[in-house]
């Protein structure tokens, strides 16, 4: 529509006129805004969508006996300190003198390893179950479906290993989330978040002292 | 042999199409975008490697790194019944039609009571300096105003849908109203426990913490 032809006319009186042609308008400014614009609308949009976690927790049980009948030996405990260098872990029931807490962290190798292995005949089936559904070659919704069930089974399976995630009042929102997050990585679906026991936290800080570690500390500005 | 004529003038192109596309595209984007309300408070929020998103009907309570509490509800029609019950609850609140209106559009807010009715009032200006200034929706035990303002927003959510009818089953699995958090990743766990129970007060177990999306996520880990 930029060029508007002039036509018509001509016919009448045979008489010429002065310009005959084509009228041509610079479009290279309106282009260059409406890219600028789509650029920015498909940068503003694609960056303002927040991901989420799903954590349930579990009712106030009234009574203790539920929680005591979990097998001990199926139990890790995860102890967030209040730093974010370090966390301490142990399996099965905790016993102030007999319990050695484990140092770990959030890396690759840190409290990950220790949950795969823990987690191993659970995560192998997780793993057979993919593959045996993706042999199937079932459709999207078949296959999530399918996916969705069997994969609730296995996790919550009797046997299962279950962890107990521990925190301290000071304990920093994002070594929970990290924690969750290893969880949901290791397949480890049963779990709490449960506050530390006053001999736990005890037990915590006599360890931090014996392996000599720094200090707490946790970076509070932006990463 | 003639010459072959060469047009005199430079050559053009013809950018019509070029044009309709990239204004087509413009006009794409900015009917689907969805401009965020000003947030009162910046919170960085810890990474996952969860790939959910957000669900849109959300009841989201933002924590930031110093504890202070902000509340947000989804939809106009919501904000305004929720209003409604706590000037029920609190007679002493006085809520002009255009109090109302500002509030049914406004993002999260993390006023008390008290200064609501002048939050509401006040200019673009004076608000952000409020939103500075103020410790947030007390969640103590003796003044429990998050607690209110949940229950408040519940109940104006399930009355909003009945009006736009909408039966329970459908509320129960994908419509029904999801409850986020979003928390600085270094708020204590301490001032999150506390929202967190107030929520389970409520019978509410099941939240969505906010997180952003973790870069380089290494999932070879499910397959060893």
């Amino acid at each position: 529509m930029a060029e508007i032809i002039e036509s018509g006319g001509g016919e009448k009186g045979g008489k010429k006129r002065p310009k005959k042609g084509v009228v041509r308008m610079d479009m290279t400014p309106m282009v260059d805004l409406a890219f600028l614009l789509l650029t920015f609308f498909i940068l503003a949009t694609s960056l303002s969508k927040p991901k989420t976690l799903e954590i349930i927790y579990p009712k106030e049980v009234e009574n203790n006996d539920e929680k005591t009948k979990l097998a001990d030996e199926l139990a890790t405990t995860l102890l967030i300190g209040e730093g974010d260098d370090y966390v301490f872990y142990y399996h099965g029931k905790f016993d102030p003198d007999t319990t050695t807490l484990q140092k770990t962290d959030f890396s690759k190798d840190g409290f990950r390893k220790v949950l795969l292995d823990k987690n191993r005949t659970i995560n192998e089936r997780v793993f057979e179950l993919k593959q045996d559904l993706n042999n199937k070659q079932l459709s999207k919704e078949d296959y999530e479906a399918q996916y969705k069930e069997a994969y609730s089974k296995i996790v919550n399976d009797e046997q299962a290993p279950f962890v107990i995630v521990k925190t301290i009042p000071k304990s920093k929102w994002r070594n929970v989330v990290n924690a969750m997050d290893e969880l949901n990585i290791c397949n480890v679906r049963k779990r709490a978040i449960m506050d530390m026991e006053k001999s736990e936290d005890a037990s915590l800080q006599k360890r931090v002292i014996e392996l000599g570690l720094p200090a707490p500390t946790s970076d509070n500005s932006n990463e | 042999m003639p010459k072959p004529k060469m047009p005199k003038s430079a050559p053009s192109l013809d950018m019509t199409p070029m044009v309709d596309l990239g204004f087509l595209l413009v006009t794409f984007f900015i009917l689907t975008a969805k401009f965020r309300p000003n947030e009162p408070v910046l919170v960085d929020t810890p990474s996952s490697t969860s790939e959910l998103l957000l669900p849109e009907k959300i009841m989201l309570v933002t924590i930031d790194q110093d504890g202070r509490v902000f509340f947000d509800i989804h939809g106009k029609d919501v904000r305004r019944e929720m209003l409604n019950g706590m000037i029920e609850r609190h007679p002493e609140l006085k809520v002009t039609e255009d109090q109302m209106k500002r509030f049914s559009v406004m993002g999260m807010f993390g006023m008390d009571l008290a200064n609501l009715g002048n939050y509401l009032s006040a200019d673009e200006s004076v608000r952000a300096k409020m939103d500075q200034l103020t410790k947030g929706i007390p969640t103590d035990s003796l003044k429990n105003e998050l607690s209110e303002w949940v229950q408040e927003g519940y109940e104006a959510f399930m009355i909003d849908a009945q009006n736009k009818g909408i039966s329970i089953e459908n509320l129960r699995d994908d419509e029904g109203l999801r409850y986020a958090i979003k928390a600085d990743g270094a708020t204590d766990y301490e001032k999150i426990e506390k929202v967190i129970d107030i929520f389970r007060e409520k019978n509410i177990f099941q939240f969505n913490m906010v997180t952003t999306l973790e870069a380089g996520v290494d999932i070879s880990a499910e397959s060893e």
